[in-house]
């Protein structure tokens, strides 16, 4: 990887951790294409009410897109601070599953 | 409106698609999965595998900010296209896959149940199908022109948030929770719209890149063919 485009990949990491922190708590909370069709032809009543994910232990961390840790008067905090946590979680997740799954055997030439 | 929370999951959630439904997508994911897995085991190099990292990051990132449409509805963007036209198909999906899960898994967004839909409609409809539309476009206008790859990352974007909105009608009326057409006609209204967006950030994202470093872009321009790009060894 040359110089050049590690600090690009770094800046891009940045970025997409910028976009987490701050402006994912100013995200707009209307309801997003597939929810406003919900509400309007009224199956949104078929959401189940205890889904399987809340079975999780993650779910004893996060309320969504939010840290329950942070007092719930200081909800875009614990927004910025679940995105940054999932944004790092996805970063290296994919970067390790690129790791273990690009065969890097080929001798250089 | 009851004591409901506001209910602020952006995907699929559980109780939407019926079981058939649910497995079928789920299969479609899974062996797509594996299939990327394979082709990005044979073809990629170690120089992709960074840009898999930040990919991820900015789409999980990207996705937690919906912008406001009109009408008081809002989108987001889905990435699948972006995905795809930087790292190429299979490690586009991959990415997209770890997207959705995290997603599910981590933050109850998007069901447990509804995670091959999710994964399927959002993710592998632009790695794959807004991937080939812009490669196609680009080829067919000039794929080391700006106007190629611009007219090429647009036009995938959108329609790749357009098909993904027909599809997510289609199953929903196929697990009998509403309507085709009527589900239809409202889930296109709004991602009509919602797709502009999806446009605008791709184009934004893939421009800055093709500016500033164009050989990360996995068919790169003035190259012969992806596979050189993948093939170059460090300078």
């Amino acid at each position: 990887m040359m110089n050049k485009n590690r600090i690009f990949l770094f800046i891009g990491l940045a970025i997409a951790l910028s976009i987490a922190a701050f402006l994912s708590p100013f995200a707009s909370k209307n309801p997003d294409g597939l929810d406003r069709v919900a509400q309007d032809l009224k199956f949104e009543e078929k959401v189940a009410t205890e889904p399987p994910a809340k079975q999780l232990p993650f779910s004893q961390i996060f309320d969504e897109y939010s840290i329950k840790v942070i007092p719930k008067d200081n909800e875009k905090l614990a927004t910025a601070l679940a995105g940054v946590t999932g944004t790092l979680v996805v970063f290296g997740l994919a970067w390790a599953i690129g790791k273990l799954t690009v065969r890097n055997s080929e001798p250089k030439e | 409106m009851f004591a409901l929370p506001i209910y602020l999951a952006m995907h699929i959630p559980d109780g939407y698609l019926s079981l058939s439904v649910s497995l079928v997508t789920g299969i479609v994911a899974i062996a797509l999965i594996a299939l990327s897995l394979s082709r990005v085991q044979s073809e990629y190099k170690e120089r992709t595998v960074p840009l898999m990292g930040v990919s991820a990051a900015f789409i999980f990132a990207a996705q937690m900010v919906n912008f406001p449409i009109i009408g008081g509805t809002s989108g987001h963007l889905l990435g699948g296209t972006l995905a795809g036209i930087l790292l190429g198909p299979w490690a586009g999906s991959l990415v997209m896959s770890v997207v959705f899960i995290v997603q599910s898994v981590m933050f109850q967004d998007g069901g447990l149940t509804a995670l091959g839909a999710n994964i399927t409609i959002m993710g592998l409809i632009g790695t794959f199908g807004g991937y080939y539309l812009y490669q196609l476009l680009r080829t067919l206008i000039g794929r080391n022109t700006w106007l190629g790859m611009s007219i090429g990352t647009a036009i995938a974007s959108w329609t790749s948030v357009v098909v993904a909105a027909a599809l997510c009608a289609l199953i929903l009326a196929l697990s009998d929770t509403v309507p085709l057409v009527v589900g239809l006609t409202a889930m296109l209204s709004w991602h009509f719209m919602i797709g502009i967006g999806e446009a605008l950030i791709t184009l934004a994202v893939i421009n800055f890149i093709w500016n500033t470093r164009p050989e990360l872009i996995y068919i790169a321009p003035n190259q012969d063919s992806a596979q050189v790009t993948i093939n170059q060894d460090d300078e």
